[in-house]
């Protein structure tokens, strides 16, 4: 058995964007699936809860997550050629998903679909085509606008833009903040890119082998990161002006979940490491100046320990 | 740490010939049906010069050219127009020999972009690597161990013994990639030509090549031509940016400028869209990209930017507008800036930059 993710505590508030951003296979997504329910076997939660709004997911049958995916939680993935149904009209996909929920009345459903597609923009005439007649950008409006028509009150986007084009994506991730300003839902934004989750989330938590190590507010952990692997993530990212220096990035490669280091995962990469503490003793989860949480033995002298 | 990342050779004054020189460069396919055939004009008269240890960042969306630009370079398409120069030579004829193609791509050699599919599964990467040796006639047979570990030894595959003799699916991306490089390497090129090379691979194996090609810039001399959408990537890289839309080169010019003072309302466009920390998105966010993304198969008669310029006037809509210097080796076609004749280059008539 593989331990993906590890012991992560994380909070979205109402209309918050709350970022996580790591290395590939660093857990970000299986986090996602975990938390809404959607981990296929073998895969399950071990341990630990997810509420929302004060119910433990993990303890509702499949028909009850089923009632609440959509309506109250939605989730949308990169590939979203791979959500749509190729053989379906938009327009049925839709209806199919709200009658699922309740919405039995077809005009009804209809006038809530077109106005969604007002919402992100997609012009209406688009809603009686099949998914490959629409570009790339516009399925993922589409697919959004799927993923919001219930109106669900938190949104998980694991890298909804990455496949698309940096102008695409800024219209898109523009029409998605003006909605959730205008819907107030929160979400989870799930990325590798760094530069973009700094940009548009309120909180970020960077992931390292599974675990959150450091969670800070989105400026607080641009400015000032200290994690030492959330300053090497940081310098993977050339930035878009300035003087142009050489970054070293990141040495190294992630490790083995099936056969983690002991003590802190990251030590063998980390510039920081303290020989004889790192490598055998687990980091421990310090709170530094209020709102931030690193997991770092470099703190943990400063600080006092979280709870 | 830091270490400036300043070309290697200066380039104005180099007095050496361009290492590429494209002049006019145009590529048409044709598509559909017999009798409903369209044209699809992928490269549209492309002008430009890769100096010698000069890395030149060419940037655009899906569909702006940016593989055709490559493709048709390394002969691999056949251009419809244009010359390719190389070295100061003579210009490519227009049915190249087997054998002129074949001295043509000893200088000009290509990174893929899919270092999964770019490698042959079947054979182990020691075959992929001494391919060219052989086919170039770079060393003696007898040579070719040696030469290869020392390609594998030059793109950070150390020690070259422990990965010779894998096979692609036993490395990681990342070491793909490097194998990718070392096979470019082995023509002994003067001319990388790089297809979003790091686009496939994760955020720290991203750099680390980026920062192997600019390490062989700077101890062979390379020229490189790194295609990429990710303007970042390109800041870091290059030392000149070109900006291609619909197939045409609208802005080429010094990095520090192109990203930092971006003249054509596209490249301005493309700026304000890059994921920027320093960005203030959702606060002071106004951004509206108009429009839809060109179709190649009916370009607007002028620019090709027409349709989602915000600046818009009626001469773009009927031709094409001339290049205009607006610094040292930095030029724009738009109208929004004085010609160059006119005795002032680089009078803004736009709306402040970004």
């Amino acid at each position: 058995m593989v331990t993906i993710v590890r012991d992560v505590n994380l909070t979205v508030d109402t209309g918050e964007v709350v970022g996580i951003a790591g290395e590939s296979g660093c857990g970000k997504t299986t986090l996602a699936l975990a938390a809404t329910g959607l981990l296929e076997p073998p895969g399950r939660v071990l341990s630990g809860s997810v509420r929302y709004q004060g119910t433990d997911l993990v303890s509702l049958s499949p028909q009850e997550l089923r009632s609440l995916r959509l309506s109250e939680i939605s989730m949308v993935f990169q590939a979203s050629m791979n959500v749509l149904n190729p053989v379906m009209r938009i327009r049925d996909q839709f209806l199919d998903g709200m009658a699922a929920h309740g919405v039995r009345s077809s005009e009804e459903a209809r006038a809530r679909a077109e106005e969604t597609f007002d919402l992100v923009k997609i012009p209406r005439r688009y809603f009686d085509a099949y998914p490959h007649q629409l570009s790339g950008g516009m399925r993922q409006r589409a697919v959004i606008a799927l993923a919001l028509v219930l109106r669900p009150k938190l949104l998980f986007l694991d890298e909804p833009t990455t496949a698309l084009d940096v102008v695409v994506q800024r219209s898109i991730l523009q029409s998605l903040n003006d909605l959730r300003r205008e819907l107030g839902f929160g979400v989870v934004f799930i990325t590798h890119d760094l530069s973009l989750l700094v940009e548009i989330a309120d909180r970020i938590a960077i992931m390292y082998a599974g675990a959150v190590v450091e969670e800070a507010a989105a400026r607080d952990l641009y400015k000032n990161p200290c994690h030492p692997y959330t300053r090497a993530l940081m310098s993977s990212f050339p930035p878009l002006g300035g003087s142009r220096q050489r970054l070293e990035g990141i040495t190294g490669v992630p490790p083995d979940m099936r056969r983690l280091p002991g003590g802190c995962s990251f030590a063998p990469r980390c510039p920081e490491v303290i020989a004889g503490t790192c490598e055998r003793i687990d980091p421990p989860s310090i709170r530094v100046d209020g709102e931030r949480v690193v997991v770092c033995h470099l703190y943990s002298e400063k600080e006092a320990h979280v709870g | 740490m830091a270490s400036a990342l300043e070309p290697v050779v200066g380039t104005e004054e180099t007095k050496e010939a361009p290492v590429l020189e494209v002049r006019g460069l145009t590529k048409h396919y044709s598509v559909g049906r017999l009798g409903r055939q369209k044209t699809v004009h992928a490269l549209s008269d492309i002008d430009l010069s890769v100096e010698k240890g000069e890395v030149l960042g060419l940037v655009g969306e899906s569909g702006s050219g940016k593989t055709t630009f490559i493709r048709t370079v390394l002969q691999l398409d056949r251009p419809t127009a244009g010359e390719i120069r190389v070295q100061g030579g003579e210009a490519l004829p227009k049915r190249p020999s087997q054998r002129r193609l074949r001295e043509h791509r000893r200088h000009v050699q290509m990174i893929f972009q899919d270092p999964y599919s770019s490698l042959d599964s079947l054979h182990t990467v020691r075959y992929s690597v001494t391919r060219p040796l052989r086919a170039f006639g770079i060393v003696p047979r007898s040579a070719e161990r040696k030469a290869v570990e020392d390609l594998f030894t030059q793109v950070g595959l150390v020690p070259a013994g422990d990965f010779l003799d894998r096979h692609p699916y036993q490395l990681s991306g990342g070491q793909r990639q490097r194998v990718g490089v070392a096979r470019a390497l082995a023509a002994r090129p003067a001319l990388l030509l790089a297809d979003e090379p790091t686009s496939m691979l994760d955020v720290s194996i991203r750099l680390s090549i980026m920062n192997l090609l600019l390490d062989l810039r700077s101890s062979q001399s390379l020229s490189l031509v790194f295609v990429t959408h990710d303007l970042a990537g390109a800041y870091y890289m290059s030392d000149r940016i070109a900006i291609m839309y619909a197939g045409h080169l609208l802005e080429i010019g010094p990095s520090s400028e192109v990203m930092g003072e971006p003249r054509h309302p596209y490249t301005q466009l493309l700026r304000r869209a890059a994921p920027d920390p320093e960005g203030d998105f959702g606060r002071d966010s106004q951004f509206e990209a108009q429009g839809d993304p060109p179709d190649l198969t009916s370009l607007p008669p002028g620019c090709p930017f027409v349709p989602r310029c915000p600046f818009v006037r009626d001469e773009c809509q009927t031709a094409l507008p001339e290049w205009r210097d607006v610094g040292e080796r930095h030029r724009v076609r738009c109208v929004l800036y004085g010609l160059a004749d006119d005795g002032h280059p680089g009078v803004a008539l736009a709306q402040k930059p970004v």
